[in-house]
């Protein structure tokens, strides 16, 4: 293992501590391992708390700041975070209007914030919703199993709820665009290379230089199959065509285009498989009216990459536009 | 257990002997959970199994029911990920079946090791067949229960721990439908559910002090 770390137990602490050192717009509760925007609890807003395994980042802790976030919480690496820390960031960031917490799908997230949530409703007479993401197509959804993943639209859930949230908007209202988003959303992704956990100290699956896997999740594990290496347009086809087949995407209004990077990929391959992802989506009728390309939801380490794709309405589009000032987006504020 | 019953120093005993075997196959945890989930199982039942040792060590709970409770919150608070809420919620629902009782005689260790089962259910909504760590408990309470009217209390508590460690290898073949293991599909078959591991792990540690 060759990492930037001191010791592998301390890297989640380590790097939260380097987060309040580098962002004063942010206040970092070390024990609790929570991020709050510095002026939370904003009085009268709805609060914002996300949360999950580190391993992520920019999610979520680069997420908060006005026009997204008002809390996260952190896990340790691809671990959930855990109810006492859901419960103190919820008290911190309830600004009287109730707080809306975006839980990813997974088991571990989805009960350490339903015993969250148990606990907020006993203990603090906090309101909680809770809105959980589950986009990632490659999972076939079924009653039976846990369902599809929250990947890459969490964090335009994140980004558009906290534009709700910022108008003004009360809590129902602000949970209903975190679902309406989360509806509208499908995401696909691959990787290139496993990744390394540092506790774990080795890569969490061998990948053979010539062999790449489809349908992976965003925690180093392998993905629903393997095929072999092929060209970044073929690549291409294999994360689009199963997003085009699970939803229509060509509504009047466009669609968000996100590409992702899964943590250890160049901008220069984002960009060309933003390229072959865009022509695709010319050819099958989708119009593409905004996009965002880069590392936002990643996965330590993995070279790879995810497509996300949102259909967008007016409503969306100038959510979208709306200022947001965090370490990991900001613009027009 | 039949003769002097379970107090609060044997459920120490065996929380401790627990804590002792999940560091002890810490590795083979992590390696099982590498092929099917991420990695972590290892690490975060050693982390928080530390801090329950650490509890038990204060010595600031007394009786079976408030050390239940103190090492379900301690996993809920330390552990993370699903394992957390799911061990945490098995010795919470054991502690609400122990009450008050100062000492459990085997019908009632039964009977509050299978409300801790019936916790892991309602809070992970796990069925037999899942390749979880229900399908190492599931057994092990019904062989206790079988056990009981005729065998002696080591041979009951054995007969579990056959009984979890059986359940456990049927997980290699099941193909998951729970937890992260499950967004691999068919790939999940053939693997060992680590969930299973630790599961057989916590009933061999009953076996090993409560007889």
């Amino acid at each position: 293992m060759k990492k930037l770390i001191n010791d592998p137990a301390d890297v989640v602490t380590e790097a939260l501590s380097g987060i309040a050192a580098a962002h004063p717009d942010l206040r970092v509760d070390l024990e609790h391992k929570i991020i709050y925007r510095s002026d939370a609890p904003v009085q009268g807003k709805v609060g914002l708390l996300s949360g999950g395994g580190s391993g992520h980042e920019p999610l979520h802790g680069g997420f908060v700041g006005p026009g997204m976030l008002d809390a996260a919480c952190a896990g340790e690496v691809f671990t959930s975070p855990v109810p006492d820390q859901m419960l103190e960031a919820t008290r911190g960031i309830d600004g009287g209007a109730g707080v809306l917490h975006i839980v990813k799908n997974y088991t571990g997230d989805v009960m350490n914030f339903e015993m969250a949530a148990e606990l907020a409703a006993a203990d603090t007479g906090v309101e909680v919703v809770s809105v959980v993401t589950n986009d990632d197509v490659a999972v076939q959804d079924s009653l039976y199993t846990a369902g599809r993943r929250g990947v890459g639209v969490t964090v335009l859930v994140e980004k558009l709820a906290g534009a709700a949230a910022d108008e003004g908007r009360d809590l129902a209202g602000v949970a209903a665009i975190a679902r309406r988003v989360n509806d509208a959303g499908r995401s696909m992704g691959m990787a290139l290379t496993s990744c390394t956990v540092p506790a774990a100290g080795q890569p969490t699956f061998d990948l053979p230089e010539d062999e790449i896997e489809i349908g992976i999740g965003i925690h180093g594990e392998p993905g629903r199959r393997r095929v072999p290496l092929a060209p970044a347009r073929e690549v291409a086809e294999m994360l689009v065509e199963p997003i085009l087949a699970d939803r229509d995407f060509t509504g009047d209004g466009g669609t968000l285009l996100f590409v992702n990077g899964m943590g250890g990929t160049p901008m220069l391959e984002l960009y060309v498989m933003y390229r072959e992802v865009s022509q695709i989506l010319a050819k099958a009728g989708v119009g593409v009216a905004r996009s965002l390309v880069g590392p936002y939801i990643t996965s330590l380490e993995m070279a790879g990459c995810s497509v996300t794709l949102l259909q967008l309405d007016d409503e969306l589009m100038r959510l979208w536009d709306a200022p947001v000032r965090t370490p990991g987006m900001r613009w027009g504020a | 257990m039949a003769g002097a019953g379970i107090d609060a120093a044997a459920l120490d005993r065996w929380i401790r002997a627990f804590a002792a075997a999940i560091t002890e196959h810490e590795a083979e945890l992590t390696r099982l959970d590498s092929a099917i989930g991420d990695a972590d199982h290892g690490a975060n039942m050693t982390r928080g199994l530390k801090a329950v040792v650490a509890k038990l060590d204060d010595g600031a709970a007394t009786g079976p029911g408030a050390l239940l409770k103190q090492t379900g919150m301690t996993l809920v608070s330390t552990v993370g990920g699903a394992s957390g809420p799911l061990y945490g919620t098995f010795f919470l629902r054991m502690a609400t079946a122990v009450g008050d009782t100062d000492t459990l005689d085997g019908a009632a260790f039964a009977a509050a090791l299978r409300a801790g089962v019936e916790g892991v259910v309602a809070r992970g909504k796990a069925e037999a067949g899942d390749k979880t760590m229900y399908d190492a408990l599931a057994p092990a309470v019904d062989a206790l229960d079988a056990a009981l009217g005729g065998e002696d209390a080591a041979g009951a508590l054995s007969a579990a721990a056959a009984a979890a460690a059986a359940g456990r290898d049927a997980t290699t073949p099941m193909q998951a439908r729970k937890g992260r293991a499950s967004y691999l599909g068919e790939r999940s078959v053939g693997h060992q559910d680590p969930g299973a591991t630790s599961a057989a792990l916590l009933v061999q540690a009953a076996a090993d002090t409560l007889g």
